[in-house]
């Protein structure tokens, strides 16, 4: 028998479908890190990515760290078609995030009977197939 | 010949049978159920000179028409949104009609969206994406397992329920009533087969804590279609005329089809809202002028959003609206009376306004008798219609 560990088993999450538009997000996703977008001149924050900023029409987009902090602002579990590419069905949420702005996600590392609305959480990222990563959220103390 | 406005109307509405394995081709429901409409109208087929659907409508214009025998179409639109634009196919034929530059629209869809394709699965294909959807919801949702119809809905309806403290059971009120309706309908797929709320509740999870499978609409192979002509012409047609009294679309900033959690309040459904303040405004018309509303019943949550939205009743007051059987038959606002997408099929709400046009006949085997119906609202949440008695 070999002694050597199993090899980790083999990310089986869908890849995020790439818009020229959405790059840099997903690329700084596959990095770990968490941007959002942010208007060079007026400072509005807009999700879903965009080429322009709707409050005044600038084209300076500007990549910005966000914090990460959000809370849940509604969630489901998808029992029954069983999503593809998940060994137990996950818990999908709308995070809203500190900057404002809402995306969709997973809330991982708690129970569907433990899951709060508007219950605090924080980024981290899943690996996905052909080594791409997502962001996720975990829950966080509230302090 | 000069164009002058024309009143529009609705003279022919038709439909194939509604099944789970309709044992041909798209194409040709579409063929069917448009020839019925034209045959319920008076008009021959080959006079039609606007042809209307909405995206995710696998019949092309071209290949309908060669069917129909069109001699000479002036315009066809794909509206984009799917079961969305459902009313904005009438308020495009509408405006065709009014402007003059049309004078026979068929509105048609017709989906093996069951026995063909399910519409309720995981996605097949997510290789790529392309415009006319109305929704991000493939690009920012199927990465985190949120990948049919009911999970987004699950999503958008559940700020709402957790706002106004509406339950799961509180749902049920209404998937009860709607299959009740079906029961009595001899062309809806529930015919004869009502539920109780005991049924709901054992009904299993689709999207959990919010959806069970009662609280879905069905796949179902199916076709629906309408004819628009104006008012003075349909007069002298074989049906009493169906005045498209007010018709609209209203798509707020920020809103999208379905995957719609971006806006600022999602205790609400903006497009209906924007429907509503553009219908009323155009027609000059109240909540309290429809007799019966048709309302887009894809998950049962949005049903309660736009009850509220066209003010039938106030913010978080559907529950109650719903439980005091004000949609019931006798009651102030029947609803869906054909049994809804729920109930009859889902043919993405044309088979619902069809109900509102056999409502202002005076033609529905669920006919709404206890006041005269003058004015039946038919809603598709993005956009709008009022039907009326002439």
């Amino acid at each position: 028998m070999s002694t050597e560990p199993a090899a980790p088993p083999k990310p089986t999450r869908i890849a995020p479908i790439v818009t020229p538009d959405a790059k840099s997000f997903w690329e700084a996703a596959d990095r770990e890190q968490f941007v959002g977008q942010k208007c060079g001149d007026c400072g509005i924050f807009t999700f879903p990515p965009r080429p322009m900023c709707p409050h005044c029409h600038s084209l300076k987009r500007l990549e910005v760290p966000l914090s990460g902090r959000g809370t849940v602002h509604a969630w489901t579990v998808p029992r029954h078609p069983h999503p593809f590419g998940f060994k137990e069905a996950p818990v999908v949420a709308v995070i809203q995030l500190e900057e404002g702005t809402r995306m969709v996600s997973n809330v991982v590392g708690v129970a569907p009977e433990d899951m709060r609305m508007d219950m605090p959480v924080e980024v981290m990222f899943e690996d996905t197939m052909n080594k791409h990563k997502v962001p996720v959220f975990r829950p966080r103390s509230a302090a | 010949m000069s164009r002058t406005f024309k009143d529009a109307a609705i003279a022919g509405i038709g439909a194939t049978e509604f099944s789970k394995e309709s044992g041909r081709s798209e194409l040709q429901l579409a063929a069917e159920c448009s020839l019925a409409a034209c045959e319920d109208a008076g008009v021959d087929p080959r006079d039609i000179d606007g042809m209307i659907t909405f995206t995710i409508d696998n019949s092309d214009e071209i290949a309908l028409g060669r069917c129909l025998g069109v001699r000479d179409l002036a315009h066809t639109a794909r509206i984009p949104g799917g079961g969305a634009a459902a009313a904005a196919t009438i308020y495009q034929a509408m405006a065709l009609v009014n402007a003059g530059v049309c004078k026979n629209v068929l509105i048609w869809r017709a989906m093996n969206e069951r026995s063909q394709y399910r519409f309720g699965q995981n996605p097949t294909n997510t290789g790529g994406y392309t415009a006319g959807h109305g929704t991000g919801s493939l690009l920012w949702c199927i990465p985190f397992g949120a990948m049919t119809p009911a999970s987004w809905g699950a999503l958008q309806g559940q700020r709402y329920m957790h706002t106004y403290g509406v339950t799961n059971r509180d749902l049920g009120y209404l998937s009860v009533q709607q299959r009740a309706y079906a029961a009595t309908n001899p062309k809806a797929w529930f015919y004869n087969k009502p539920i109780t709320i005991e049924d709901h509740q054992a009904s299993k999870w689709i999207q959990e804590p919010t959806l069970r499978l009662l609280d879905c609409c069905q796949e179902s192979d199916g076709g629906v279609a309408f004819l628009v002509t104006s008012l003075e012409r349909a007069r002298d047609l074989k049906q009493k005329p169906v005045k498209i009294t007010g018709a609209c679309q209203s798509i707020p900033y920020n809103v999208e089809v379905i995957s719609n959690f971006y806006h600022d309040d999602l205790t609400i459904m903006p497009e209906a809202w924007g429907t509503a303040k553009r219908l009323y405004a155009q027609t000059g018309m109240k909540p309290s002028d429809m007799q019966a509303a048709m309302i887009y019943d894809a998950f049962t949550p949005q049903v309660f959003m736009q009850l509220e939205a066209f003010g039938f009743c106030g913010k978080g007051e559907a529950k109650d609206f719903i439980r005091g059987g004000h949609i019931a038959l006798d009651g102030s606002l029947p609803i869906n009376t054909h049994g809804g997408l729920l109930g009859e099929a889902y043919i993405h709400g044309m088979n619902s306004m069809a109900e509102g046009v056999r409502q202002v006949r005076g033609t529905s085997v669920n006919q709404v008798t206890r006041r005269k119906v003058d004015n039946v609202l038919v809603s598709s949440g993005m956009a709008g219609a009022i039907l009326s008695a002439v």
